[in-house]
């Protein structure tokens, strides 16, 4: 395989990894708090993708249709902890579990219910989708645009953790449940902020991904957001950095599949269960993650 | 609580039996009298039975939480579709690659098919089983969701041993036009189930699902009883993915994509995870009244007036609505982890009465 | 208070099987008992002067589009057309969610409770099969519109399709190739989950392979899945291999985007496909970037060869405002065809009908004059090759295959 073709893969690689890094963001800050799989994540990133093509239908500049899709999705991020999470926050993990595959199922059928199975159409904004070439390689400026945006958005967020007082309460949850309670931090504060981020860094995915790849349906959420789960338990789940790490390394293992292995493409999706059961056995903490022992 | 009656086990054992003749009988009365729709559904009823009780038994029992019912469905589905279908049928069917010829040639009787079906199942899960469960709760749902898929997605492109996304039709119906296959089957999952939770094996389960650690510390080889659990499990999958391959008379891939699973937690959820009665009531329940409340697919008219709301998709809609209001607020379910007994269904009278005759004091500040 | 919620939402799922037990409200009435074969429970004539067709189709999940199209079709025909030997001509419509579970239950329920005399669809040739052992064990005869896969009337008595055969397809779209875009080398892009896909896709290759000589000249076959999105990684294979032409019968939803990201990665390579592109959709996902996009069909509404077609066209541009798709199209004709089984069998009676199907010569359809053959299927052979211009389908050449 020449350079050029190996470095337009390589290119796509990191674009299509970047777009697993945000939504995987958001999995691991709400495991990292609430120790829950939000199943319902991949479909909050559908319900993001269909806000926005309803925001465009109605006329409205991009700038205002953005700004709105992600607040009304980090919204409904909230809601839905309020409503399926927080009066299970005793009960057994598997009932919250449950609730989270409800909930999913849900917005899945409400999609299809609303909006019929037909495909539609996500629009397009021109300045990022008019193909460009550099050097032998073609591509869209989304390319490079999405990776970007990824990496400036982790700092951000890292800098919201790791230096704001909110990312103190939120690290303090996250080690020590009771503790933090007792200590008093304002928990159901910290737990809405912390779906507000994920499901704002969701819509912010929905977004990209929708201009790369046009088009919504109701179930457009489900295998990406099962991948990007993956992604980051591969990483180390309850940490934000691995999320992206896992992200960026799943997007290239499945781009870089096809392209070497052309006759295992059908076997595309099941790579990434492959890669999740091998991390699972051999560090299940994940690349990035820490050790945490079980109290008896 | 203190006057509660007592049964002797003869007398026991006596009502036991008489339910099974009631049973039969109104099983036959069943297949004489409905039509073939009504059948399907009674057939689809029992075959969600038995997937809801094996999969009862390692979320509801064991406490492990595994989503990969529909995975070991495909593999016992597939047994039964590859070696059943008449040999001269397979050329014509295997049209894109031709079917491999280990397997060309072999054509068992339905139930070696699907006991064929049921052990392979137990077999991949064992293989499956034994890195997986050392994993806690949630990363064993996606371990075994993963698994899952990967079984389908291995179906879809192993074009000559499964056909791949063409599928497997015109497998022969030996259940659909009768009750008793998959009743009786049903029946003996569900008689297997009680024997086996009565015994040494279920209060090892209920202890692994109550606090695995302390269960270890008992002396109860976890690994051994996971994996016993989550094998028995699979084994009765398999054999349910026989008897749905044999009703629909066709199988592909894409049925038996994860969310089948959903449909069987719904089951166990609604029935109660930790009661097999519950089990039976919750398939029953959600199967049927899947099916029936098809009438909301279609536009409804009151006195001539068309009411928008009811098209293609309310279905589901509702019926998503009804499982997240089951988990929310009864997410014991139906039965909780009781099972129906006969000291409680003839002590029922009494225990009515006297729940009426203690007055209005009694619940005290419970919960509402 | 949450409990008796609860509770009552049990209730209300254990009500509903109740009243669905009792027998729907609608036609499982009296079990008239005029037909005399050794049938099954079924029997022709409803209790009041009505004939029931059943609308089996996809229309909600993966395929919901198709299954709208064709089933606008057949409501269409219903208006237009609603009675038949001095009897209303009902509708009764059973979806199949695109599953083939379901599938098999949508069909009993038509057959068993709403005693259907005839069965139209189902868009999806995998849906259609799932029905075909319930139709032809039940003697209710079913006349598919787009479905083209072999296998949904091989063996089938009462099975039938007013379309072409993938394998006859597959051979237009190999001619194409090699006649009007001198294809010497070609690549496969397959939906591996689809047995549609791969089945056109097969039928393809053979015919290429036939009319090119040599089978390298199949440079690759390259798989994705239902729902996959993301294709670059195919693209820039296909740039590597650099083949005449790209073969890609895939769903409409799967191929807007992998010919979206071809040009966007800078591929002039031509693309063609099967009949699954035409849809509207296909060209609003596309966008700009499937112009100049060819692919077999069944069907030109600019150019309709008979009265009805031209009646048809005329009529869906005045209920809906766009040009019909040619699946739609299809439906039309199926519902046609059974109504005029009904007149030339006399009766309501499915074997009937069905005897009559089989015997069509020579009807007239907003497609074109339909003859059905021994296996059911409709005798055709030429095919329309499309292109889109301007957002539109439209017509570029007929291919035809002698036979």
């Amino acid at each position: 395989m020449d350079l050029s073709i190996l470095a337009q893969h390589l290119t796509n690689g990191i674009s299509f990894g970047s777009l697993y890094a945000l939504i995987a963001i958001g999995y691991t800050m709400v495991y990292g708090i609430l120790r829950l799989i939000n199943f319902a994540h991949g479909d909050i990133f559908m319900m993001a993708a269909y806000l926005t093509v309803f925001g465009i239908a109605f006329n409205l500049p991009w700038i205002v249709a953005i700004i709105l899709v992600i607040g009304m999705t980090a919204l409904v991020g909230v809601l839905i902890e309020k409503a399926a999470y927080k009066p299970l926050r005793d009960a057994p993990k598997m009932s919250v579990m449950i609730s989270a595959i409800g909930v999913s199922y849900l917005l899945q059928n409400l999609a299809t219910y609303l909006f019929t199975g037909r495909p539609m159409s996500f629009p397009s904004l021109p300045l990022l989708t008019t193909p460009m070439t550099i050097g032998s390689v073609t591509m869209l400026p989304l390319t490079i645009v999405t990776p970007v945006t990824t990496l400036l958005l982790l700092g951000v967020l890292l800098f919201v953790i790791n230096r704001t007082k909110l990312g103190m309460a939120m690290r303090a949850v996250s080690r020590d449940y009771e503790t933090a309670k007792l200590m008093g931090v304002k928990i159901n504060q910290v737990i809405s902020y912390t779906f507000a981020i994920g499901s704002a860094l969701a819509a912010i995915g929905a977004i990209l991904w929708g201009m790369k790849y046009p088009q919504v349906a109701p179930t457009m959420g489900v295998t990406p957001g099962l991948k990007c789960f993956i992604a980051a338990v591969v990483g180390g789940i309850g940490n934000v950095k691995g999320a992206v790490l896992g992200g960026f390394i799943l997007g290239m293992v499945e781009i870089l599949l096809v392209a070497f292995m052309p006759s295992l493409s059908g076997y595309r999706d099941a790579f990434a269960f492959v890669m999740l059961i091998v991390i699972l056995l051999v560090k299940p903490t994940g690349l990035l993650g820490e050790k945490v022992t079980e109290k008896v | 609580m203190n006057d509660k009656i007592t049964i002797s086990k003869n007398k026991r054992h006596l009502l036991t039996l008489l339910f099974f003749v009631v049973a039969l009988l109104l099983i036959a009365f069943a297949n004489g009298s409905v039509n073939s729709y009504i059948r399907r559904i009674l057939n689809l009823c029992a075959i969600y039975t038995i997937l809801g009780l094996s999969m009862n038994l390692v979320n509801g029992f064991t406490g492990l939480f595994s989503l990969g019912q529909a995975g070991f469905m495909a593999i016992g589905a597939y047994a039964v579709a590859i070696f059943t279908i008449p040999i001269e049928q397979r050329v014509a069917l295997y049209y894109l690659e031709p079917i491999h010829p280990a397997i060309a040639g072999i054509q068992l009787p339905f139930v070696v098919a699907m006991l064929l079906g049921g052990m392979l199942a137990a077999v991949v899960a064992f293989l499956i089983g034994a890195p997986v469960l050392r994993l806690r709760g949630d990363y064993l749902a996606i371990a075994t969701l993963g698994f899952s898929e990967i079984i389908r997605i291995v179906f879809t492109n192993l074009q000559n041993i499964t056909n791949g996304a063409l599928g497997i039709k015109s497998i022969p119906s030996v259940t659909s036009g009768t009750l008793w296959w998959t009743f009786s089957v049903a029946i003996l999952t569900l008689v297997f189930m009680r024997l086996l939770i009565k015994s040494s094996y279920g209060r090892a389960f209920k202890a692994i699902r109550e606090d695995d650690i302390a269960a270890e510390a008992m002396g109860i080889n976890l690994f051994r009883h996971k994996v016993l659990s989550f094998v028995i499990g699979a084994f009765f999958a398999g054999i349910a993915g026989g008897l749905y391959a044999a009703l629909l008379g066709t199988v592909d891939p894409k049925q038996f994509y994860f969310p089948l699973t959903y449909n069987f937690l719904l089951i166990i959820v609604l029935g109660g995870m930790g009661s097999f009665s519950g089990t039976v009531i919750g398939a029953f329940l959600v199967t049927a009244g899947l099916e029936f409340l098809r009438v909301m697919d279609e536009p409804l008219s009151i006195g001539g007036m068309a009411i928008p709301l009811f098209r293609p998709g309310l279905r589901m809609v509702v019926f998503s609505i009804c499982l997240m209001l089951i988990v929310l607020f009864y997410n014991r379910g139906i039965m909780g982890d009781k099972e129906f007994t006969w000291e409680g269904i003839l002590g029922f009278p009494k225990a009515v009465k006297r729940k009426f005759s203690r007055g209005p004091a009694k619940d005290g500040g419970g919960k509402v | 208070m949450k409990k008796l919620l609860a509770i009552l939402m049990v209730l209300t799922l254990a009500l509903s099987i109740f009243t669905g037990c009792g027998g729907g409200s609608t036609g499982s009435g009296a079990a008239t008992d005029t037909s005399t074969d050794a049938a099954d429970t079924t029997d022709g004539a409803s209790s009041d002067n009505v004939i029931k067709i059943g609308v089996f189709e996809p229309l909600t999940g993966a395929n919901a589009g198709g299954g709208e199209l064709e089933r606008q079709g057949m409501e269409l025909a219903n208006k237009l057309y609603p009675e038949v030997l001095g009897m209303k001509v009902e509708l009764v419509v059973a979806d199949n969610k695109s599953d083939k579970a379901e599938a098999t239950t949508a069909v009993a329920r038509l057959i068993e409770k709403d005693n259907v005399v005839a069965i139209l669809g189902s868009w999806g040739s995998s849906l259609s099969m799932a029905a075909g052992d319930l139709v032809q064990t039940n003697q209710v005869p079913a006349v598919g519109a787009s479905c083209t896969n072999p296998q949904v009337t091989l063996g089938n008595d009462y099975y039938f399709r007013v379309c072409f055969l993938d394998p006859f397809q597959g051979t237009v779209m190999a001619n194409y190739a090699t006649q009007r875009l001198n294809a010497q080398t070609a690549v496969i892009v397959q939906e591996v989950s689809n047995d549609y896909s791969v089945g056109l896709a097969s039928f393809f290759k053979s015919a290429f392979v036939t009319l090119t000589g040599d089978e390298a000249n199949i440079l690759d076959t390259l798989n994705y899945n239902t729902g996959d999105q993301d294709f670059s990684a195919i693209i820039t294979r296909i740039q590597q291999l650099n083949p005449d032409v790209v073969f890609a019968p895939g769903n409409f939803t799967e191929s807007a985007l992998l010919i979206r990201q071809a040009r966007e990665q800078g591929i002039e390579i031509p693309f063609i496909g099967g009949d699954t592109w035409e849809t509207p959709d296909f060209v609003t996902v596309g966008g700009e970037y499937v112009e100049g996009i060819v692919l077999s069909t069944f069907y030109d509404h600019t150019n309709p060869t008979t009265e009805i077609g031209k009646i048809f066209v005329d009529e869906y541009r005045a209920e809906y405002g766009e040009d019909p798709a040619a699946v739609t199209a299809l439906g039309f004709d199926a519902y046609m065809l059974v109504l005029d089984a009904i007149e030339r069998a006399g009766s309501a009676d499915p074997v009937a009908i069905r005897d009559e199907l089989a015997k069509t010569v020579n009807f007239e359809g907003a497609t074109g004059i339909i003859t059905i053959d021994a296996n059911g299927d409709a005798e055709k052979y030429e095919a329309v090759i499309k292109i889109v211009q301007d957002g539109n389908f439209v017509y570029q050449d007929t291919i035809e295959i002698a036979q």
